[in-house]
């Protein structure tokens, strides 16, 4: 790759043969007002002409997403004519926009307010008519506001790279151009997952989580006892959301909020999730030994359920039957916290804080129900928490660290920590099996051939006291299909499979903090590309910090199976820890 | 989801595979879908989907970008009225209300007996002898006002005399 000798505003700088000229300005210390760009073009490429710069050679001026840097090439950044020209595109896009940005949830992060405020936009340019908005509340997951579209097709070409679907798409044309499910269909009655990774990528208020927050707010009026727990991947990234560079844990202090906030008792999913690998390991070693169908792919993505109840429903008995770890906790908060504090489950409210818009969509489910009784209440993104703990008042960074209740379950492992990366449930199951199968504790405790942070497929085999078990892990439904193919071909060497919804798994769900240039200034300028494995990092460190690292050896765990559920698998555990699945239309 | 018939679907599977070896076969396939059925639904979409790996919220996008698609059956006769500049200031709003007038219907409708469609277009480049209708295919030259409800009339009687025959 050749290198080139160009000059911004003046400044002689260097930049790589084939960089956009946003890209070379990037390496060499500028960001250029954009905003439909996106992740190195994971966009409708140059449509919103934002970022217009002056560049010699060029006709007129040019996008500087999509401009490519040549040798000797004087771009100008900072003339009269670019930044006039930058200040109109956004003044174009304010006027045929819904512009009560006090009202919007997105206020704080939306890219359109802040390219206005960088380019000086000024009010009411351009007044005219609107193009016809439509709104779509009707999925649990997620929720569609035209009225706030840029048309910048970042979420349409997201559904593609994660997930191979394209649910989103561009409708009708010219002014009465929207982005929409085919058919103008809500998410709910499409082929949707509901995984939120559109949701993840929006410049502006469009495409948002279906907030919660209100239904908590009756259940505090209601008096309900009011349970909070936490997943694994929030306490990576939620920091994020208050200024701590990405990758930083905040356990702690994440604690110490959502008890200032008023929950009655805050737990860690990790309890459900050290549930989850007792229950999920049995029905492994028990599908193993006993000729079950194989292979075994996990169940704790709710994303990954709804794609595939639509699109593999023939390989429906592959699944584990083991509920979320969320939802097997909610379902043991029910009933045993509830019988030992003498409650009703009916007046149990659990809160679930996940870094997932799916589960929003996972705990409306009738298959996730005890005797008619919800596991689940409310499910908040990590974004929703940290909403809430803003308007409480809370100044996160000032909060001390605080632990985690310690009745009933409040042990936690460093196996359930790691199921909120790619290759962690993988992991935390094995560190079980290889026990159960050898009668001993594995040496160095970790798989690292499992382990990762992005999409894409990794395979391991493993020789576990005579006994071969291959293994497969994939993130995002583009690599999963590949590994689902295989099965339905009957060419997959398998014997478990771990399958999640979002490319590089929780940490990166559709629910976590938006990553964006614009509103991380400290952090480099790659961090588009680094902040998986730096939140993966944040939750691997804590997993080593664990004395106790394995889930068969959480005691309360042992505790709960003593006095309450029997054995893994056992007739109540079904009851409450298991749960179906049942194939659907796309369309629907 | 309403299931399309079997025959109906090899057909339009048959379509697909007529143009797989093509770059980008998308507006090929839904061009022979629309010749063929007069109409693109978006349960034929999801076999085009299938057949070609493009999703339907693109195929769908393609079929609402053009107007030549349409998700809705269309009328066997077809008058297309050109609305282009050079035909719109030769009074062809006039011509196109005038057919909305006779056949009780709106642009982009269709009659209630399934004959006629009323379509507007975008210039189609026959603008020497504006303004200009295309009824299937058959071009109506310097179409005036008065010509409208003459046109119509043929048709119906073309109609007419199909049916006698049919019935004889």
């Amino acid at each position: 790759m050749s290198v080139l000798n160009i000059k911004i505003d003046g400044i002689s700088c260097q930049a790589e043969e084939g960089m956009t000229i946003l890209q070379a300005a990037r390496a060499n210390g500028y960001e250029i007002p954009s905003l439909c760009e996106f992740n190195n073009g994971e966009c409708n490429r140059g449509s919103c002409r934002v970022c217009l710069v002056e560049a010699t050679g060029a006709r007129g001026l040019v996008a500087s997403c999509v401009y490519p840097v040549s040798e000797g090439m004087e771009i100008k950044i900072n003339s009269p004519k670019a930044l006039e020209a930058r200040r109109e595109s956004v003044e174009l896009l304010l006027s045929n926009h819904n512009q009560n940005c006090q009202q919007c949830d997105k206020n704080g992060r939306c890219e359109l307010l802040h390219v206005a405020k960088l380019t000086g936009a000024r009010d009411n340019m351009f007044v005219g008519v609107h193009t016809e908005s439509h709104i779509d509340r009707l999925a649990p997951g997620l929720v569609r506001d035209t009225s706030k579209c840029i048309l910048c097709g970042r979420c349409i070409e997201r559904c593609k790279n994660a997930q191979g679907l394209g649910i989103l798409g561009y409708e009708n044309r010219g002014f009465n151009t929207f982005v929409s499910p085919a058919e103008d269909r809500s998410f709910q009655n499409s082929p949707c997952i509901q995984c939120g990774q559109c949701v993840n990528v929006c410049p502006t208020g469009a495409l948002m989580e279906h907030s919660e927050i209100d239904k908590i707010d009756e259940a505090f009026k209601a008096g309900k006892h009011i349970i909070a727990q936490a997943a694994p991947a929030v306490r990576a990234a939620l920091g994020e959301e208050f200024g701590y560079p990405v990758g930083t844990p905040v356990t702690g202090k994440m604690i110490a909020a959502m008890r200032r906030l008023g929950f009655e008792r805050v737990y860690d999913v990790n309890f459900g999730a050290d549930l989850t690998i007792m229950e999920e390991g049995t029905e492994l070693l028990g599908r193993l030994q006993n000729g079950g169908v194989l292979p075994m792919i996990t169940s704790c993505s709710p994303g990954w359920i709804n794609y595939a109840e639509m699109n593999y429903s023939d390989l429906l008995p592959h699944l584990s039957s083991c509920k979320s770890p969320h939802q097997m906790q909610g379902a043991v908060i029910k009933s045993y916290w509830a019988e030992q504090n003498g409650l009703d489950p009916n007046d149990i409210f659990v809160v679930s804080v996940m870094p997932c818009v799916a589960k929003k969509y996972e705990k409306e489910r009738d298959q996730e129900k005890v005797n008619g009784i919800p596991d689940v209440d409310a499910v908040i993104t990590t974004r929703e928490l940290a909403r809430m703990i803003k308007r409480a008042g809370i100044m996160f960074n000032r909060l001390p660290d605080e632990d985690w209740d310690g009745d009933i379950m409040g042990d936690y492992t460093g196996a359930g920590v790691i199921f909120g990366v790619t290759g962690g449930v993988m992991e935390a199951a094995l560190r079980t099996v290889y026990f159960k199968l050898t009668g001993q504790e594995k040496e160095d405790i970790v798989f690292t051939e499992v382990r990762g942070h992005d999409a894409g497929i990794r395979e391991a085999s493993l020789d576990i006291n005579g006994t071969t078990v291959n293994v497969a892990i994939a993130s995002g439904m583009r690599s999963a299909k590949i590994l689902l193919d295989d099965i339905r071909a009957g060419k997959s060497k398998y014997h478990f499979i771990e399958i999640m919804g979002c490319p590089g798994g929780c940490i990166n769900g559709g629910g976590q903090p938006y990553i964006r240039h614009c509103f991380l200034e400290n952090e480099p300028d790659d961090i588009l590309e680094t902040y998986k494995e730096r939140r993966a990092k944040a939750l691997y460190s804590e997993d080593e910090r664990q004395v106790l690292r394995q889930s068969h050896n959480n005691p309360q765990i042992i505790k709960l199976y003593e006095e309450f559920l029997g054995e893994p698998n056992s007739h109540k555990s079904h009851e409450l820890l298991h749960t179906s699945y049942a194939a659907r239309e796309g369309f629907r | 989801m309403a299931k399309i018939q079997a025959a109906a679907a090899a057909k339009i599977a048959e379509i697909c595979d007529r143009h797989k070896d093509e770059n980008t076969p998308l507006m090929m396939i839904l061009s022979d879908i629309q010749n063929e059925y007069g109409y693109i639904p978006l349960e034929v979409q999801e076999i085009v989907s299938q057949k070609t790996g493009i999703s339907v919220a693109e195929i769908y996008g393609v079929v609402t970008f053009y107007s030549f698609f349409s998700l809705v059956p269309k009328g066997k006769y077809i008058i297309g009225c050109c609305l282009g500049t050079a035909c719109y200031v030769k009074g062809a709003q006039q011509v196109i209300d005038k057919f909305s007038e006779v056949l009780k219907i709106q642009p982009g409708e269709t009659t209630e007996d399934g004959l006629f469609t009323i379509d507007a277009l975008r210039c189609i480049g026959a603008c020497g002898i504006a303004p200009a209708v295309s009824i299937n295919g058959k071009v109506y030259p310097k179409m005036t006002v008065s010509q409208v409800t003459e046109v119509v009339a043929q048709y119906l009687i073309a109609e007419e005399k199909m049916k006698e025959g049919e019935t004889l």
